[in-house]
């Protein structure tokens, strides 16, 4: 069965790929789509295998590599952890291509596209279910590459290009951090297997290194190094520029990869190495604060864009953030439970903006839209509950996990979760205005838009509009119903068994009222106030604009990163590039190498051939020179 | 074992080219059809070899030892597990570079496949030799024919190319011979088994090891002796080239394993951080040159220049990993550069320029073509589930188990990589399809397919599934790292009991 849930997505992604021109467009479609359905329906019945059994298991398929002591085999490892994510990875992605069949409906390359989407499916399986660290990055490039295929998928489009290679050489410096942590991984344990990894951690907690002259303890440096892999992945601040970027993607991409399965992949590594991170207290600290940052960073940015998929992109990175920082507090079923929570509501809110585009015609920004929630109903509704769910209203999913988040940030007591329950109350705030202000400017206020007309508006296929009434329902259950086995206080260890590793449990107590009342407060009061902003009263955000100007700018310019990138990391590569090529290669090593060498032999034998002048006068006197000399010389001797 | 069939191997070739000699130079397809016969059933052959080869002894099989020169030199050739898997890749590339001559070489085919066929049988003659001498007339003969085959067949600055080629590479060489005739004044003998086991006295190590180097350094190419190989690259001919990246530059890798590991290991163990700091060098320098270049060709080959740089880091690992990964390296290497290279051929057959910008959207076009590049691309950056992520892995992998500064610059490489290689396809394969021209030209015919499907195979193959190969070169590669250790503390505890 885990067999099947696995190459399942990679049969048809073949049977799509490559003979596609085949079979034709509809039968790709559905045969992908309905090979990922059938994953996904197995893939719900191991959950559900694991939740009442403690199912597990351990399918090793073959060798992959078998050098001097380096034994790597592919498997498939199902445990608690792996199971979510199955139930995540395959659920959402067969809503996805459900959906794409609809929203694709137009493209020449359908499935190049179906493809490309079952083909991440696998990948991201194989992510999930490895047993060692290899396979995993096996996968973890797979879905870079999968997303570096489908963000640049409009091929013609250079932005498109740009962005795709963006994302890849961007992961690429993740990647880098992962790989030496596998590496060092490697050196200390002589297995990359989890299992055997994981039994000697408490041998090595003491042992220090020497890593480019700094004096670390080992532990720490293996898990910053997998973290800077995590942080690529998951597009967490400094490596997050990519991410806003990639929604040049279609937008069934964005949801899938951008949204619900690969960028969460950051924070399934730092929960599948639970059992090596528990033992670095710095680590964790670190990505307590990179979590918390990027959340805080990530919603101030969405705050003032305006491309109606980049709020969105912003959103997933800045709840990436929430993420990170449950892990980074010790709570990392917390972080796993958000992860899942999310992957509903996100991929929701994608599929719905990308519904709105659709209906647009490509239409991207929220300035030229406006006032088509009665064309739009199903669309407005679906869109109104992910944004409630996102926001973390009351009873909907959002609320029990980030409300957790938070809890628990609060409940470690160190300065780091003070600050963190702080930082993350605030980032709810904007978090709920930035969504209502995407919702008041798309769906109310006046219609904006001048190439089409708002009576040519009308509502998505039910192909498109069945996924997102299934990702609907999860949006508003899924934190309700699965909150007691997720973290449930005290018993939460029976579903998560070995899969994750708390050194100490976590604290069950419960924060104060006043805590626990807090953000849901500043969440539904801020319905009202965005609605007065972006609705009511449109001119006071464009004063407020006006009046700082400097502080609007640094927000509509991201911080300013891809600015400074651009000059510290491509430019100066390019120049540097030239530099060597131009001036060391050409000027340097040939001029005085080969061709240098050539002339001066050129040279010296012209010079040379002078001598044979053919005059018998010159050949006298150099012998009579030579002999004078050669007699001076024997006589002073 | 009584049947030669090493030295079939290398002969073979040779008897296919005196045919090609003797026959009508016009009649392009009997030419054609003897060559790819020949080099098709040395390939065959090779397998065989492959099948009958012993994985599980480290000592030389199927070894032939015949006098020569009478008390000083013999004809000695044997293979272990080294040695075979660069065979069957020079007898699996030969064929395909005859298949891909059709639409490249228009004028002389005949002489073209002679110099190909007589270049498989040095090759193969290179990867075989045990006795120094013998290594050496096969190592410098090699140059004559990829000399011939730049200056004849090559573009417009081909006779420049050639004789940069041949006087770096022969300039190194010189040295290399008489360190050899050094050898045989210290040891009194070239026979490699030998000197294996009679070892070479410590104080001549340095400078024994240098002179190899010069040569090998070369042929690698290392920096700073790298800039023959993109004038070369940019002048030859497509098969040139292949031959070129897949094998020539093969023979240094070899070298440096078999003579710079295996006699020298104390001049090895004291030059190590030469050699790190000259990979480093290689492989972030070339890697920022490449991602500059605008001839397609020249990219390609910086690129050849920084996946060098991990095989020369892998190989002074001296560590299981690191060295496995160096051949695997090399292997993959010759796959994909010579696929890569193809790749700019087909192009440059249609449209005549190397250059980058008369490309642009030509996946809508050729989509085919389009597949096939990007595979090759993928693979040419390390992406896991292509040989190239084996080699580069296992010799990072190898690395940090020595130095971890050292590990962490050449990782940093690896992100070069995808940045030039990605946009390198992006520049010529996606955007919008501004020339007019291009519009056009017709996708992969029918060889030209099969040929670069056959390179891709294995590519694939081998990155799921390494076992074949790592499985052949373990015992062997096993061996001569515990010859090394050995060495080097006999020396140590020699140095220690004299103070």
């Amino acid at each position: 069965m885990e067999i099947a849930i696995l190459f399942l997505p990679l049969l048809a992604s073949i049977i799509s790929g490559f003979f596609g021109k085949l079979i034709g467009d509809r039968s790709s479609e559905i045969i992908t789509s309905l090979f990922v359905v059938i994953s996904a329906s197995l893939s719900l019945f191991i959950f559900y295998n694991v939740i009442s059994n403690q199912y597990e298991s351990n399918i090793v398929l073959a060798t992959w590599i078998n050098s001097g002591s380096l034994n790597v085999n592919w498997s498939i490892k199902i445990d608690a952890l792996s199971s979510v994510m199955l139930v995540v990875v395959t659920l959402v992605s067969a809503l996805v291509h459900i959906y794409s069949i609809g929203y694709m409906s137009h493209d020449p390359h359908k499935p190049r596209f179906m493809a490309f989407l079952s083909l991440f499916t696998f990948a991201m399986l194989t992510l999930v279910t490895s047993d060692n660290f290899l396979q995993l990055f096996f996968g973890w490039e797979g879905v870079g590459l999968c997303s570096y295929f489908l963000i640049g998928f409009w091929f013609k489009r250079e932005t498109a290009n740009a962005a795709a290679i963006k994302a890849f050489v961007v992961n690429r410096v993740g990647d880098f951090g992962f790989a030496l942590g596998i590496f060092l991984i490697f050196y200390l344990f002589g297995t990359v297997n989890y299992s055997e990894v994981f039994a000697l951690i408490p041998q090595i907690i003491d042992k220090e290194l020497f890593f480019l002259g700094i004096q670390i303890k080992a532990i720490d440096l293996i898990c910053i190094l997998l973290f800077i892999g995590a942080m690529g992945k998951s597009a967490q601040i400094f490596l997050h520029t990519w991410l806003p970027d990639a929604m040049e993607g279609p937008t069934p991409v964005s949801a899938l990869i951008h949204a619900a399965t690969m960028v969460t992949a950051g924070v399934f590594l730092v929960v599948r190495c639970s059992p090596i991170f528990e033992y670095s207290p710095v680590t964790l600290n670190i990505i307590t604060v990179v979590g918390m940052t990027t959340a805080f960073f990530a919603a101030t940015v969405a705050l003032v864009q305006n491309d109606i998929k980049k709020i969105i992109a912003y959103s997933t990175c800045s709840q990436l953030g929430y993420m990170f920082f449950a892990a980074g507090v010790g709570a990392y079923n917390v972080a796993m439970f958000h992860l899942f929570t999310h992957a509903f509501f996100k991929a929701l809110l994608f599929l719905g903006s990308g519904s709105i585009i659709h209906s647009f015609k490509d239409e991207q920004n929220i300035n030229e839209m406006g006032a088509v929630y009665k064309k739009l109903p199903y669309t407005w509704i679906l869109m109104i509950i992910g944004t409630l769910a996102l926001t973390g209203f009351p009873f909907l999913s959002g609320f029990y996990s980030k409300d957790a988040i938070i809890e628990f940030a609060y409940l470690k007591g160190s300065t780091t979760g003070y600050y963190a329950a702080g930082v993350g109350i605030l980032t709810a705030l904007f978090t709920s205005i930035y969504s209502w202000r995407l919702i008041f400017k798309t769906f109310h206020g006046s219609y904006n838009n001048k190439k089409i007309k708002i009576e040519e508006m009308h509502e998505s296929p039910l192909v498109m509009l069945v996924p997102l009434v299934i990702l609907a329902i999860g949006a508003i259950f899924s934190g309700f119903l699965f909150k007691d086995l997720f973290i449930g206080h005290g018993d939460y260890t029976s579903f998560w068994g070995d899969s994750i590793k708390f050194l100490s449990p976590l604290s069950s107590e419960h924060p104060p009222l006043w805590f626990l009342l807090l953000t849901p407060t500043l969440v539904m009061i801020s319905i009202p106030i965005a609605y007065y902003l972006f609705v009511k009263n449109k001119e006071l955000p464009n004063q407020f604009a006006q009046l700082n100007k400097p502080l609007y700018n640094f927000l509509v310019n991201k911080w300013y990163f891809d600015e400074l990138y651009n000059i510290l990391f491509i430019q100066s590569s390019k120049k540097i590039g030239l530099f060597f090529w131009k001036s060391i290669d050409v000027k340097i090593i040939d001029k005085f190498g080969p061709d240098g060498i050539s002339s001066l032999i050129k040279t010296l034998s012209i010079k040379a051939s002078k001598f044979q002048s053919g005059f018998i006068y010159q050949y006298a006197f150099m012998i009579l020179i030579g002999f004078s000399a050669l007699l001076t010389f024997l006589i002073l001797k | 074992m009584n049947f030669p069939i090493l030295s079939s191997l290398i002969i073979l070739p040779t008897i296919g080219a005196l045919f090609l000699m003797f026959s009508k130079e016009n009649n392009t397809t009997t030419v054609k059809y003897v060559a790819l016969f020949t080099s098709f059933v040395n390939f065959l052959i090779s397998i065989y070899l492959w099948v009958l080869f012993d994985p599980s002894i480290s000592i030389f099989q199927f070894v032939e030892d015949r006098e020569w020169l009478k008390g000083f030199i013999n004809y000695k050739i044997g293979i272990d597990g080294i040695s075979i898997l660069f065979i069957i890749l020079t007898t699996f590339i030969t064929p395909i570079c005859i298949i891909s001559v059709n639409n490249s070489i228009k004028k002389r085919l005949r002489d073209f496949l002679i110099s190909i066929l007589i270049m498989e049988s040095l090759m193969i003659g290179v990867f075989c030799s045990l006795d120094l001498v013998i290594f050496y007339l096969f190592f410098e003969a090699g140059l004559i024919p990829m000399f011939l085959i730049i200056g004849i067949w090559g573009g417009e600055r081909r006779v420049y190319s050639a004789f940069k080629f041949f006087l770096y590479t022969l300039l190194g060489s010189v040295l290399m011979l008489v360190a050899i005739i050094s050898i045989y004044w210290i040891s009194g003998t070239t026979d490699i088994v030998k000197l294996y086991e009679l070892g070479i006295d410590g104080k001549y190590q340095n400078l024994l090891w240098l002179a190899f180097f010069s040569s090998f350094a070369v042929k690698t190419p290392m920096w700073p002796v790298h800039t023959w190989l993109p004038d070369a690259h940019v002048e030859a001919p497509t098969a040139g080239s292949v031959l070129l990246a897949a094998i020539l530059l093969k023979m240094a890798g070899y070298g440096f394993i078999r003579f710079s590991l295996g006699l020298f290991p104390l001049a090895s163990e004291v030059f190590t951080p030469l050699v790190y700091i000259l990979s480093l060098i290689a492989i972030i320098y070339t890697s920022l040159v490449a991602l500059m270049q605008e001839d397609m060709k020249k990219l390609i080959a910086y690129s050849s220049v920084a996946h060098m740089g991990f095989v020369t880091l892998g190989i002074f690992t001296i560590t299981q990993q690191g060295i496995e990964g160096s051949i695997i390296q090399m292997i993959s290497h010759g796959l994909v550069s010579a696929a890569l290279f193809l790749c700019v051929g087909v192009v440059y057959d249609r449209m005549h320029s190397r250059l980058i910008n008369t490309y642009g959207g030509l996946v809508s076009v050729i989509p085919k073509y389009s597949v096939l590049f990007m595979l090759f691309t993928l693979a040419a950056l390390g992406l896991p589930g292509t040989s190239g992520f084996i080699g580069e892995f296992l010799i990072l992998m190898g690395a940090f188990k020595d130095n971890f500064l050292v590990a962490v610059i050449a990782s940093l490489g690896v992100i070069f990589g995808a940045a030039y290689m990605l946009w390198l396809y992006r520049r010529v394969v996606f955007g919008d399809l501004n020339n007019k021209d291009l519009l056009k030209i017709p996708d992969l015919n029918n060889s030209e397919k099969f040929i670069l499907w056959l390179l891709a195979i294995p590519v694939l193959f081998f990155g799921f599934y390494p076992e074949p190969l790592i499985n052949t070169i373990e015992v062997s590669i096993k061996d001569l790292i515990e010859m090394y250790n050995f060495n080097i503390n006999k020396y140590t505890q020699e140095v220690s009991i004299n103070e």
